[in-house]
């Protein structure tokens, strides 16, 4: 008797689900329904504040267009993807085959990036990368269907490696990096170039992405070195600094490093121990032109906080979308149209200044070198040079370039 | 009596699970194919945790490096089908063959430690053997079922009825082993080693070749996954992989077979349909978790069938 309950419980269980099923692949949509944007991010676990600071950007910039493009409304669908390709994977599945999305926003991990590729590709939707930068997205492993607005890990550090060596007159740098690609593309691109310049990286140190105590590392920490670059992010920046000035290297050796390590996602929560710290990154808070300035109060009035560069890549990416789908006059269904608009849009003033996408799909962009300065009680990134429109492959032909490796440990 | 409601039961739901998917969207088939084949894990596992007593926390290991191999073969060295498939298969049971030699002289909490260990360096092989794995990013672009097998039709359909067919020659096998001299002997070693020793078994052989088993059926379910998810990365083959595969188990029953493949079809239906809801998906998990722990220790359908006795 219990055995046939049981068993109506689980056919009772499929009907419902192929119901459920079916009322979604019967639903066609007309012409006017909504914009549906499908957009992944890590809302919860250990990047759950740069995912929140990445949808943040992009509900500011929904919200100053009224949910509206091309004449149509625009309806958002969030998905947390846990900072896991897999769930990342999953997310996208029920996004694009369940909800029936338009098209696709957000990813922040390179490794989610590369998982959602082939899958985006296969389902022809056009997906918007505004923070995605592992090089090979837009290098060796390109993909048709994809748009980055971002940036590739290197692409910034090519030109820091660069200025460190003419005009910081640094010789000998020690890199300590949290150990994935994300830090080994940047300390690669940050080497190249360094090295080209006659600069010598001395020593490599990588620090697992769950480190919790910099002691053992720091302690590693060669005694002859003109700098220490850094990269890191999240709790792990706050943690490092802090200790890199415990350990009294502060005083005594200069403190550089990739953009992440001193953005406004963890700047505020700084002290005194970030102060001078000089990192590169294609934006920083403090920049001072209009669009950013405008850009940055809105985000305050509404966020109640200062934003980060992953607010900003989101917020380029949402300025991006919303004119390609106007370009394409509203008619997302056909995904094509709406791929080759996201590729032709040029005519716009993000708070970063100019970007124009290149052959490869990565933008060229201005490569802004920061130093942490408080001014008025505050910690900010005070743009001290700019490395105008830098390509992704640098000074170098593209050609010679691909046929290297991709930047490893 | 009983057994002729189970048999009809087990037709009906194969029926269901035959006849239903063409009814579907894409999105619910996709999510039948992940259930079915965590479904074979979940039973691979149970084998072992179930059957013979030996809690493993190292399990999706081999599941993971079946797929890495599945993936390396098929985009690297842009291998056929079937050495891909029997490639992934034969190198998670020959890993199994190797580690299985270290693992079965421990029990108990040494055996959980010692599997817990060799779970972690299989994890950090994929992490940081960068120019075999790629490390971090993982390894995208393994080919679609149909498109590498050379099959006439496309999307999410045949690759479910595959997975379905393997699950179901994976369940027949095994309910066949584990009715099995063979089976009732691991049961007898779960429930007293040493009087099974006194009694002539060979026990460290018993556990040797359960273990293998289990990483042979991981496997199969490893190279299903590689072909599914187009995407092996590290956070299939670390703890908390091995760890999902041992509450499918637990939630529902151990030593069951069936009880773990349910088990292992409501936690991805609760991952995938609850997390659609709600960001708190993870509280109601975990609320799952403790509720069947104190209400029902043997898992959801050890309960069932007790009830029915009493």
């Amino acid at each position: 008797m219990k055995k046939s309950r049981r068993f109506l419980v689980a056919f009772t269980l499929f009907v419902a689900a192929a119901t459920l099923a079916a009322s979604q692949t019967g639903a066609q949509r007309a012409a006017q329904e909504p914009i549906k944007i499908g957009f992944i991010a890590p809302l919860s676990g250990p990047y759950a504040q740069n995912g929140r600071d990445i949808l943040n950007g992009l509900l500011l910039y929904l919200e100053q267009v009224g949910y509206r493009a091309g004449g149509r409304s625009i309806e958002l669908l969030v998905e947390d993807d846990e900072a896991i390709p897999a769930v990342g994977l999953t997310k996208a599945r029920k996004l694009v085959e369940r909800d029936k999305v338009h098209v696709m926003a957000g990813a922040l991990l390179s490794s989610t990036g590369y998982a959602l590729a082939p899958y985006i590709d296969s389902m022809r939707i056009p997906m918007v990368y505004p923070v995605v930068s592992a090089d090979d997205l837009t290098q060796r492993r390109r993909s048709q269907w994809i748009v980055r607005t971002g940036y590739s890990g290197s692409q910034p550090n090519h030109a820091f490696g660069e200025y460190a060596a003419r005009s910081l007159k640094l010789r000998r740098v020690a890199t300590i990096a949290l150990d994935y690609a994300f830090g080994w593309e940047s300390v690669g691109g940050f080497q190249r170039t360094f090295e080209a310049e006659g600069g010598t990286i001395a020593q490599k140190i990588w620090c697992p992405v769950s480190v919790h105590d910099f002691a053992p590392y720091l302690a590693q920490v060669s005694r002859d070195v003109d700098a220490v670059y850094a990269l890191f992010l999240g709790r792990a920046a706050l943690q490092f600094m802090r200790q890199y000035r415990e350990f009294g290297l502060k005083q005594r050796v200069l403190l550089i490093g990739a953009g992440t390590t001193t953005d406004e996602h963890v700047l505020p929560f700084m002290g005194d121990e970030a102060l001078g710290v000089i990192t590169a990154l294609h934006y920083s808070a403090a920049l001072d032109t209009p669009a950013n300035k405008t850009f940055v109060a809105a985000y305050r009035a509404r966020h109640k906080k200062v934003p980060s560069y992953y607010s900003e890549s989101m917020y380029t990416g949402a300025i991006w979308l919303v004119a390609a789908i106007e370009l394409a006059r509203g008619r997302v269904e056909d995904s094509a149209t709406l791929l080759d608009a996201l590729r032709r849009v040029k005519a716009v003033d993000p708070p970063r200044g100019p970007v124009e996408l290149d052959d490869y799909g990565n933008p060229i962009e201005n490569v802004y070198i920061r130093k942490v300065e408080r001014v008025n009680g505050e910690l900010q990134n005070t743009v001290i040079a700019t490395f105008p429109n830098v390509s992704q492959f640098w000074k170098y032909n593209p050609a010679e370039y691909l046929k290297q490796p991709l930047y490893s440990r | 009596m009983a057994e002729r409601k189970k048999t009809v039961a087990c037709l009906v739901l194969v029926v269901l699970l035959i006849a239903v998917p063409p009814f579907l969207s894409s999105y619910w088939v996709g999510l039948l194919t992940q259930m079915t084949i965590f479904a074979i894990l979940a039973m691979s596992l149970d084998i072992l945790l179930g059957y013979t007593g030996l809690p493993s926390l190292g399990h999706a290991g081999f599941f993971g490096v079946a797929a890495y191999t599945v993936a390396i073969l098929s985009t690297v060295h842009h291998a056929s089908f079937w050495t891909c498939v029997v490639s992934g298969i034969v190198v998670g049971t020959l890993l199994s063959a190797a580690l299985g030699l270290v693992v079965s002289h421990v029990r108990d909490v040494y055996f959980l430690m010692i599997t817990l260990a060799l779970g972690m360096v299989l994890w950090g092989l994929s992490y940081r053997w960068i120019p075999v794995t790629g490390g971090d990013n993982g390894i995208a672009g393994i080919p679609r079922l149909e498109a590498h097998a050379g099959l006439p039709v496309t999307g999410p359909i045949p690759l479910y009825y595959v997975t379905l067919l393997v699950f179901i020659a994976c369940t027949v096998v095994l309910a066949l082993l584990v009715s099995s001299p063979f089976g009732f002997s691991l049961r007898g070693i779960r429930e007293n080693e040493s009087r099974m020793k006194s009694l002539g078994f060979n026990t460290w052989l018993h556990c040797y070749l359960s273990y293998v088993i289990a990483g042979a059926f991981a496997s199969v379910a490893g190279v299903a996954w590689a072909y599914y998810n187009g995407f092996v990365g590290p956070t299939y083959l670390d703890l908390t992989a091995s760890s999902e595969v041992f509450l499918m188990v637990t939630l529902g029953g151990p030593g069951t077979l069936i009880g773990p493949a349910l088990g292992a079809g409501a936690i991805v239906l609760l991952k995938n349909v609850i997390s659609a809801y709600t960001h708190r998906w993870l509280l109601i998990l975990g609320t799952v978790y403790i509720v069947t722990i104190l209400a029902a220790p043997q898992g959801l359908w050890n309960l069932a069938r007790s009830r029915r006795r009493a």
